[in-house]
């Protein structure tokens, strides 16, 4: 069953100059334990989707429409009450900048123990114990001194490995960790992606990670949706995705990255180009939303909008060319 | 064989941090610690290393942002690091930069325009007006950016686009050498590939060399001739782009490259994870500046600091392990 299931989800902002639909009737689920990557360039609306799955967006300007329905209940129906009950406790969520999502004023040790007495409603001193716990469980050294510590004092790896601690704090049914590594170095990098896939398998979350490195997907997700301005484009199984891609868009991002030692075996080549631009969300957009970049786009695309079609097992793609096998990679 | 265009010896630059109530105690962050390379015309010479190894420090000397503590920067058989205002104006004109944000490394009060010809009028590399204008232009071919859009100001352009002005403003100097400091690491994976391709073309139109400093190992092993590795100040490992990515020598390069996580589902590989952060610059470790992180550290490490050493044609390495001598690992 899924834990998570958005139906035509759409989060639009009122601007000065119009509406921009940032996310534009997106639908997809989540199943329970399973980790499925976001992926799209700024402005395709995936951190606005995962903002909205907490319900995070400011109302107004903001305004999310549709059904997020998680473990049966929509969030986009319950009080702020009741949501408050489900954030860092049932959903918690990890950000790409853990110098900013912390509190700098207050030590590591009581921003872990405020979920806990919050939402589980430990006293001070179980609540400390169980921050020790989460600190030695994310690897970070002497932690009953780091406790007592903040966050300046704490090295960038260390800050996230600290807000990966407050977010499996109240053992979360899902974690949405968008872009969880960007900010960090390679080695640094390799550390966390390496905790999260451990922590995953002893605590069993849900994952949903937010990221525009292709690498970071291939190396933790077992799903991958692809979005581009505001929509859906196409979804597959990871290794589905990487071997056949369908949507141009999806083929066009996968070709614009270097491969590593691609030098040595000879299949170094001129990088792939996607000409133009991300359309402006704040116009009405008619026919497919790539289709002012997509080198096959005909008179059919710039008309009519495709609709998210069957191109494969697990695998969808919103193309009108997809099915035919003429951009099969 | 004709002189290097650059040559970096011994750099060092430290700088002061105060300390204490009244500031007198001063400590040194010791950013860029002995460092020396060449740049050949044409070439692309990359230095990669992570936040703080000292990379765009480098950079930054040898673009004279300030001055160094020692060492010598030379430019095509000229010293420029203790150059006297006046040459060093004409010096400036060779070496250009490309930044890495292209939101905050252009006036946003200036049109594109008058943002390119400030350089074209500062070395009077123009006849006349009418020669400025064609310059300029030119320069927006170059950059496939359209002309209309000379009258407009940055903030009407998009990333990848603002990238492309940054580029087109470096080149209306006519440089020799563009220092390009993280140049495309902020842009979107289809804008990074836009810019790559483009300064490639340039590279080969106009015989430019690079210094491209970079933590995306992909995108360097993409663009580059030669890569410097930097760790905590000083170059680690030096090579030609074959052998730093089919024989990497230092346990760090080989722990750098390893943790790059591929686009490949499912890829065998057993990352080097490292233990730890990268030490304080305030106060390096003794010895080898690696050894607390090195999975291969032995008792030498600890106490003596290796030199670069021949490890191969044109590839130099820092480590112990490259001494014939070398002791087991522990």
């Amino acid at each position: 069953m899924a834990l998570l299931e958005v139906e035509n989800l759409q989060t639009h902002f009122r601007t000065p100059s119009g509406i921009n639909r940032a996310v534009d009737g997106v639908s997809f689920h989540v199943n329970e334990g399973e980790t499925l990557a976001i992926v799209g360039e700024s402005g395709c609306g995936k951190s606005v989707t995962s903002m909205s799955l907490m319900r995070l967006i400011p109302e107004p300007p903001g305004r999310i429409a549709g059904s997020i329905r998680f473990a049966g209940k929509d969030l986009l129906e319950l009080s702020d009450r009741e949501m408050r009950a489900i954030r860092g406790n049932d959903i918690s969520m990890i950000f790409q900048e853990p110098m900013t999502s912390l509190n700098p004023v207050l030590t590591v040790g009581r921003q872990i123990r405020e979920t806990l007495m919050i939402h589980q409603g430990l006293d001070k001193a179980a609540a400390e114990a169980h921050a020790v716990e989460m600190l030695t469980l994310v690897g970070i050294p002497e932690p009953k001194r780091r406790v007592g510590e903040y966050p300046h004092q704490l090295s960038g790896g260390m800050r996230q490995r600290v807000m990966i601690a407050i977010a499996l704090a109240c053992n979360p049914k899902l974690l949405i960790a968008d872009e969880p590594t960007t900010a960090l170095d390679v080695t640094i990098q390799a550390q966390i992606l390496k905790l999260m896939l451990d922590l995953k398998r002893r605590v069993g979350a849900a994952i949903i990670l937010i990221t525009h490195d292709l690498g970071v997907v291939a190396e933790i997700a077992e799903r991958v949706m692809v979005m581009y301005a505001g929509r859906k484009v196409e979804e597959a199984p990871v290794a589905e995705l990487f071997r056949s891609p369908r949507h141009p868009y999806t083929q066009g991002l996968l070709g614009a990255v270097p491969r590593l030692g691609s030098s040595l075996t000879g299949t170094a080549r001129r990088l792939a180009e996607i000409p133009g631009q991300v359309p402006d969300l704040r116009k009405p957009i008619t026919g497919c939303v790539f289709a002012g970049r997509c080198a096959l786009a005909t008179d059919l695309c710039r008309q009519y909008a495709p609709g998210l079609e069957e191109k494969g097992p697990r695998h969808v793609a919103a193309c009108h060319y997809a099915a035919k096998g003429a951009v099969a990679a | 064989m004709s002189p290097p265009l650059l040559q970096v010896n011994d750099l060092k630059k430290h700088f002061p941090v105060k300390k204490g109530l009244f500031q007198r105690k001063s400590e040194f962050v010791y950013a860029v610690d002995g460092v020396s390379f060449e740049i050949a015309r044409g070439e692309t010479l990359s230095l990669v290393g992570e936040s703080g190894c000292g990379k765009s420090t480098v950079g930054r000397a040898i673009l004279r942002l300030f001055d160094i503590t020692s060492g010598q920067v030379i430019l095509d058989g000229q010293r420029i690091d203790d150059a006297a205002p006046n040459t060093m104006r004409q010096m400036r004109r060779r070496v250009q930069v490309v930044f890495q944000d292209p939101f905050s490394s252009l006036n946003p009060r200036m049109r594109v325009r008058d943002i390119l010809a400030e350089p074209i009028r500062n070395f009077g590399l123009a006849k006349s007006a009418e020669d400025l204008e064609v310059r300029v232009t030119a320069l927006m071919d170059t950059v496939r950016l359209p002309r209309e859009a000379l009258n407009r100001r940055p903030h009407e352009f998009s990333g990848g686009q603002r990238q492309r002005i940054g580029i087109a403003r470096a080149l209306a100097a006519e440089p020799e050498l563009i220092v390009c400091d993280e140049a495309v690491s902020a842009l979107d994976v289809s804008v990074k590939a836009q810019i790559v391709n483009l300064l490639q073309d340039l590279q080969r139109e106009f015989g430019l060399a690079l210094l491209f400093i970079s933590h995306d190992l992909a995108i360097v092993e993409h663009m580059t001739h030669r890569v410097a590795v930097m760790y905590l100040g000083k170059i680690v490992e030096v090579a030609p782009r074959r052998e730093i990515f089919a024989a990497p020598r230092h346990p760090y390069t080989r722990a750098l490259l390893s943790a790059v996580p591929l686009p490949e589902p499912g890829a065998q590989r057993n990352p080097i994870i490292l233990k730890g952060d990268v030490p304080s610059p305030i106060n390096p470790p003794k010895g080898c500046r690696f050894h607390t992180r090195c999975p291969l550290v032995f008792d030498r490490c600890r106490v003596e600091e290796p030199t670069l050493r021949s490890a191969g044609p044109e590839q130099w390495v820092a480590c112990h392990l490259e001494d014939g001598t070398a002791a087991t690992a522990e």
